[in-house]
């Protein structure tokens, strides 16, 4: 390194002294933002123009292919009106339902689950290297894999029910995964597994981040370790509770693969989520515009949680 | 941060109350091992039976007469759809998509985080903020405009292989995916870099400039041989969630020889004629989840360090 370094002192006042210089350190300027400049555009591009073409399409009356005339809020007027179509269920009802549920439990518990382990494992655990990762290798897996994994554990017919039965417990009875009611349930469990070890990583860092002067002033001062954890250590895991919500919000309103490979979509769709739903209007029941208007809303729905946390990043960065 | 329960607080509760603690705590902690550890034995076990002992006995009872015979099917003879050939060709779909879309996207993302750290200008924010975003977005709201534009393409490439004989990977299932995931998987490396070089000192890139060190070569020279652990973060990352892919993989390669592994997986389990081998199924959802799991083994102490270096906040 120090001989660039060298060599490029010894050229520099020469390079200054021609002409074609300036054009060159010009060039030289420029060439931070030729470098960002293809990822900015694709991002303008492929992200910005195409959910500006979402939306367009929404407006349309698309079916099988898309049409470019537009005829108004026909699509949302339809997602509207099933909204409130709760018997018989629509399609959207059941989708926008399921994801409240899963949404809120999915979140719920991987925080709760993921914060208490991570402080099990911070009390000084022997073996915290072989659990760690143990906990960890979940999100490895596609939700594919593990959709196919839990479809065969929660089957009535050979999994845990069947297990129980024949370990004498004949009365157990467990067909979530079958039941249109609970289905959505299945996918929060299998959601959980999946995620909450990742969740635990995170605060399992947070805790390892905070200074120890703070928790030895606080157990001089006779702090008990569940008041310890409530005032002081919570608190200060708020940044890690914030990076944590958003990026399990983000994966639950993704959760399309799990769905579809836990249950088919349960039956009768009764554990469509958003993401879901969109995807067979889009593709499979040519309701183009349907599907459009329904991805805008997820977008919306996710923007609403996005941008006010983005805003809050970027602004604290600089000081 | 040191451990609350350490025998440093007075010994108040008394020796034997610590004790019942450790108990309870390290039950607790076996309890959620198993729970972690449950599905993966169950699907291995599994794939190591024969249907037999299957239909007959206990899911979590160790395999009697152990076979390798189901992997061998899942791997070369299995259905999917109606091709009966095995997963093996959608294995290789996958590696072929994943390994330049990785690549790429590392490399672009490594050179964005470097110029909106070291090379910052006029509106940075806003540019870092709009790519940010960008991970952010339900797929849903571009898949569409994708699938139409990447339709044309193909046909486009009909029209170029037409006239010369080559059609520069236009229509190409494997190209398209890679180049989707290249796309929206550049607001996550730019994000990883970007806070990773964030804490790089400043003052050695003012150094080197000063000394006359050109853009690419602060790059190679001085940011490079010190970004080794965000690399590996951001590789195995992108790895992990490149192979896992569904939504896309199922939209624009969702049928034939060019699905990759996922898609063959979901339908090699979903295929309902004749007899559902169990067996065969789990030895493909292994199979499935083997290089994923490979990476996380071999290098996840790295991805527990890199996140915290990079993606946790605050």
């Amino acid at each position: 390194m120090s001989t660039v370094a060298e060599t490029q002192i010894k050229l520099t006042p020469e390079h200054d002294a021609r002409p074609g210089a300036s054009v060159r350190s010009r060039l030289q300027d420029l060439l931070p933002k030729i470098v960002l400049a293809p990822s900015f555009a694709a991002t303008i591009v492929f992200v910005y123009g195409f959910i500006l073409w979402t939306i367009y399409l929404s407006f349309t009356n698309s079916k099988t292919f898309p049409s470019y005339d537009i005829t108004g809020p026909r699509a949302y007027q339809r997602l509207w009106r099933w909204t409130f179509e709760s018997d018989p269920p629509s399609s959207w009802y059941t989708s926008i339902t399921n994801m409240g549920i899963f949404g809120f439990l999915y979140i719920g518990i991987c925080l709760a689950l993921g914060l208490f382990l991570a402080i099990l494992l911070d009390q000084k655990i022997r073996g915290e290297g072989v659990l760690r990762p143990i906990y960890l290798y979940p999100m490895a897996l596609s939700f594919i894999v593990t959709g196919v994994a839990w479809k065969w554990f929660l089957d009535p017919g050979l999994g845990l029910e069947q297990t129980l039965h024949q370990w004498g417990w004949t009365s157990f009875h467990f067909d979530w995964i079958k039941n249109k009611d609970f289905v959505i349930y299945t996918v929060v469990i299998a959601g959980v597994w999946q995620a909450s070890g990742f969740i635990m990583a995170m605060f399992l860092a947070g805790l390892r981040g905070i200074d120890g002067e703070i928790m030895k002033a606080a157990q001089i001062d006779g702090a008990s370790t569940f008041q310890l954890y409530r005032r002081i250590v919570i608190p200060l895991l708020r940044p890690v509770f914030l990076s944590a919500f958003i990026v399990l919000a983000h994966l639950a309103i993704k959760s399309y693969d799990l769905v579809v490979a836990l249950t088919s979509g349960g039956p009768g769709g009764s554990a469509w989520l958003p993401s879901n739903f969109m995807y067979e209007f889009t593709f499979k029941r040519n309701e183009m515009a349907v599907g459009s208007a329904s991805a805008v809303i997820m977008l919306m729905t996710l923007t609403a949680i996005i941008v006010p946390y983005l805003y809050s990043e970027l602004r604290e960065k600089p000081r | 941060m040191s451990a609350v329960t350490s025998p440093a607080r007075p010994a108040s509760s008394g020796m034997s109350a610590r004790t019942i603690n450790r108990i309870v705590i390290y039950s607790l902690l076996a309890l959620f091992a198993i729970f972690y550890l449950m599905p993966l034995f169950v699907m291995l076990v599994t794939s190591f039976k024969t249907m037999d002992e299957i239909q007959n006995g206990n899911m979590l009872s160790l395999p009697q007469s152990p076979t390798i015979e189901p992997w061998f099917k899942a791997w070369g003879e299995t259905c999917v759809g109606l091709t009966c050939a095995g997963i093996k060709g959608y294995f290789w779909n996958s590696i072929k998509m994943v390994v330049p879309a990785v690549l790429i996207s590392t490399l672009l993302g490594a050179l964005n985080g470097y110029v909106l750290t070291k090379w910052r200008f006029r509106g940075h924010t806003l540019v870092f903020a709009m790519m940010l975003f960008a991970c952010f977005i339900p797929f849903q709201s571009v898949l569409l405009p994708m699938a139409t534009i990447l339709g044309s393409l193909g046909r486009f490439g009909v029209t170029l292989q037409n006239a010369t004989g080559f059609n520069f990977g236009l229509g190409n299932s494997t190209v398209n995916l890679a180049f989707v995931h290249v796309v929206y998987g550049l607001g996550f490396t730019t994000l990883f870099f970007r806070n990773y070089y964030e804490a790089f000192p400043t003052e050695l890139v003012k150094a080197a400039q000063v000394d006359g060190a050109s853009f690419f070569q602060i790059f190679r020279r001085i940011m490079l041989p010190n970004s080794m652990p965000i690399f590996v973060v951001t590789v195995i990352y992108q790895f992990t969630n490149i192979w896992n892919d569904f939504l896309f993989a199922s939209a624009y390669a969702g049928t034939g020889d060019v699905m990759p592994m996922t898609v063959a997986l979901n339908n090699v389990v979903n295929t309902s004629t004749g007899v559902v081998e169990y067996n065969v199924n789990m030895a493909a959802a292994m199979i499935a989840a083997l290089p994923t799991l490979i990476v996380y083994v071999v290098a996840g102490r790295y991805f527990v360090r890199g996140l915290m270096a990079g993606a946790v906040k605050g």
